[in-house]
């Protein structure tokens, strides 16, 4: 329960944050991949973020950065939290900058696979 | 023997057939008139032994009948189709009659190259075919290697005969290899996850032995039993079992348990009682009848259905087909032969403080729980299966298929007029709800469709299309895809899908796979394997075994070069201890990963006879190779195409 509450509040500040400052600037979405590769992301999440049963979907159009940042960092759903110490945060700027770059899908129903 | 003797006993089992269910095995003798059967009136070699000089007349060293012969007599009285093995000297005596005095028909002896192979053949057999298989093994070294097999089928509440050789007789035994091959007990290893084991000591005692194996083996609910048979008696000459007659007892199936009446009638009315009744099913349907009798219950009470998969229960494409999520809305759940219980209405997350998982609640407060359940019956102590306790507000120990037609019956009675409209209201939501949940299902599989290597969606979906105008079969276990081809696939039938394998002992997959397509080749239909690639490689012979025995299947690899659960739980512990993970040059934790080198799949199959083509890493190729593929399956040959795939 104290860990839910400490989550909740954590996720509130960042989605206050979110609405007054910017992703990291530098942020590389090339970088960003092989960061997503290199550090075990694609394992639950897919290579292209696309989630599945092991992870939520983090693309197209992944949640804001700072709140990313606060889950990433503290997350107590089934993704362990992830500190600074083995994933820095210039390469987590870098992996939401790569989510950022992943172009939404097509509609399912022009996918002819997906309408028989 | 003595001639007189001789001369009794063949005199007793004539008399004896004409009652018992020695009569078909004479009957299936008739056509296979090769080989000599036990219980038949002499031939004219038979009674010349018994009147002339036995050391002139004598035809073979044994002088007399082999009691495996017998033994192969009783087996043909229970249609028992297949025996997938993998050979032994502990069971040498019943092997030779299988094949030569049984004609290897009834059951046809299928070369196995490991045994837990063999068992998991078996149980993919069953859950296609309804019709159990028997295996031979070592008693010991054999019988070490089937018990994850073994637990399996425990576990997924599957019936297999294991009959393990033994030889008892330390004075007589051969000294050396087979004497570390005989144990005192080898039931011992395998009796916390068998309904029942023996150890005949005489044929009369096989002959029961074995027709109460299949019976608690086949009553539900199934599961896997064990037969100690001795060498010793396999290989001893038939004889009186003292003053008695040797005679094979009738099979007569035992009805399965149903629910308490008064139980089922309370369960009836607080259904018919419930604003949102929710429908949970695990193994309810053991046959296509309980998918029929899931269908009216749900219908009856415009109640959404959660099919947990371990078979099919209910039509995926019914618009009261729903997921897990729907047990939150619930007032009433009612849980038919759930594995577990407490994790549909609990929800565990592996997350704590501590790095201790940690638990809550999925439904909301005073919602009413049923449970119709036979596992119960079946509890024993150590191994866990039996799960997490979930007290619920009516518990029934019984079968649910047997017990919902008795549930239909007191629903529609309890029912009243005033409630008709309310539940008609219900049903129209759901239909709502359903086309919404559809559409989000196509709309999430769009997600990296075009991806390399090729998205589990794609992959899936591929697969559906090269197949769908056939009648196919899933016979692969595989939730490692997403379950994608539970969320898109029109699973409706019950050999639509063969469900997990129970004890989720991993090398399961292929074996069973190929069991199953084995019943689907004598049904004419055609079987999908989605192959997962560590699954694959525990037992990788049984590939040689499908080629061997022309047992066709369109398997398709789900080659995410990793054992992906193990990938994430290491991650897990490394994230929670601060600590980057070690991937010693690979893409995931040491120890975790399948590559460098890479397996060619394509080219292992092919060594054992298949057809095989990859590795296909661009969705673009996959759709080609597939309907080469499944040309060839049609043609009766197993294809494997590897494909490069997405983790999950």
């Amino acid at each position: 329960m104290e860990t839910t509450l400490r989550y909740l509040l954590l996720l509130a500040a960042a989605v206050l944050i979110s609405f007054t400052s910017r992703p990291a600037a530098a942020a590389d979405a090339v970088k960003g991949k092989i960061a997503f590769e290199k550090n075990g992301c694609w394992q639950c999440h897919g290579y292209e973020g696309q989630g599945g049963a092991a992870g939520k979907t983090l693309a197209p159009k992944p949640m804001a950065y700072e709140a990313f940042n606060v889950f990433v960092r503290n997350s107590n759903t089934q993704m362990p939290p992830y500190p600074k110490q083995i994933l820095s945060d210039a390469d987590l700027a870098d992996i939401h900058a790569y989510l950022s770059s992943i172009p939404a899908p097509k509609d399912y129903k022009t996918i002819p696979l997906l309408n028989q | 023997m003595a001639r007189k003797d001789r001369r009794r006993f063949l005199t007793g089992v004539l008399a004896t057939g004409a009652a018992t269910a020695v009569a078909p095995a004479v009957k299936a003798q008739e056509k296979e008139t090769e080989r000599a059967p036990t219980a038949l009136p002499p031939t004219t070699q038979v009674a010349a032994l018994e009147t002339e000089n036995p050391g002139e007349m004598a035809e073979n060293r044994i002088k007399g009948t082999a009691g495996s012969d017998f033994m192969v007599d009783v087996i043909k009285t229970l249609n028992i189709k297949y025996c997938p093995a993998n050979c032994a000297s502990s069971y040498r005596g019943i092997h030779e009659s299988l094949i030569n005095y049984g004609g290897n028909k009834m059951p046809e002896f299928l070369t196995c190259m490991h045994e837990e192979s063999a068992v998991a053949m078996g149980h993919g057999y069953f859950k296609v075919a309804g019709k159990p298989l028997m295996t031979l093994c070592h008693g010991t070294v054999g019988l070490q290697h089937a018990t994850m097999g073994i637990y399996n089928a425990w576990c997924d509440r599957v019936p297999v005969i294991v009959i393990g050789g033994n030889d008892l007789d330390a004075a007589h035994r051969p000294p050396g290899v087979p004497t570390f091959h005989s144990a005192q007990d080898i039931g011992a290893m395998v009796r916390d996850y068998t309904k029942w084991d023996d150890t005949p000591i005489s044929l009369q005692h096989f002959a029961q032995s074995m027709v109460r194996a299949y019976k608690i083996a086949m009553t539900p609910p199934y599961g896997p039993v064990l037969i100690s048979l001795d060498a010793g008696l396999q290989q001893e000459v038939i004889k009186e079992h003292g003053s008695e007659k040797l005679y094979i007892p009738k099979y007569v199936p035992t009805s399965p348990p149903q629910g308490d009446s008064g139980a089922v009638k309370e369960a009836a009315r607080m259904l018919a009682a419930a604003d949102n009744p929710v429908i949970v099913a695990d193994r309810a349907a053991r046959t296509p009848n309980g998918i029929k009798l899931l269908v009216q219950l749900a219908e009856l009470l415009q109640a959404r259905v959660i099919d947990q998969g371990s078979r099919v229960n209910f039509p995926k494409t019914h618009y009261l087909s729903t997921g897990p999520a729907a047990v939150s809305g619930a007032d009433v759940i009612i849980g038919l032969e759930l594995s577990d219980f407490w994790n549909t209405v609990n929800n565990w997350t592996d997350n704590g403080e501590n790095g201790v998982g940690e638990n809550s609640s999925r439904i909301k407060p005073g919602t009413k729980l049923i449970s119709i359940s036979a596992s119960e019956l079946l509890t024993k102590s150590n191994f866990q299966d039996f799960q997490r306790f979930q007290a619920v507000d009516i518990s029934m120990v019984g079968d649910a298929e047997a017990t919902l037609p008795a549930l239909i019956e007191a629903v529609r009675s309890a029912i009243p007029n005033s409630r008709k409209d309310a539940i008609a209201q219900r049903g129209q939501a759901a239909r709502k709800a359903f086309a919404d949940q559809e559409a989000r299902a196509k709309q999430a599989a769009t997600l990296g469709w075009d991806a390399s290597p090729i998205s589990t969606a794609r992959l899936v979906m591929e697969t559906y299309n090269a197949v769908k105008g056939l009648d196919w079969s899933i016979v692969s276990q595989s939730g490692n895809t997403s379950n994608w081809q539970n969320r898109l696939w029109p699973l409706t039938e019950h050999h639509h899908w063969i469900g997990r394998s129970g004890g989720f002992g991993v090398g399961y997959g292929a074996p069973a796979s190929v069991g199953a397509a084995l019943a689907n080749k004598d049904a004419g239909r055609i079987s999908v394997n989605i192959q997962a690639d560590g699954d694959l490689m525990y037992a990788p012979g049984v590939l040689w075994t499908a080629a061997k025995h022309k047992i066709p299947q369109l398997a398709v690899m789900h080659n995410n070069r990793g054992y992906h659960q193990e990938v994430m739980h290491v991650q897990r512990m490394a994230s929670f201890r601060n600590r980057k993970s070690n991937y010693g040059g690979d893409m995931g934790p040491v120890g975790t990963r399948i590559e460098n080198p890479d397996i060619e799949y394509h080219k292992l199959a092919e060594s054992m006879g298949w057809w095989a083509k990859g590795p296909i890493k661009d969705p673009a190729q996959l759709a080609p190779a597939l309907r080469e593929a499944v040309k060839v399956v049609q043609s009766g040959t197993p294809a494997l195409l590897n494909v490069w795939t997405q983790p999950r």
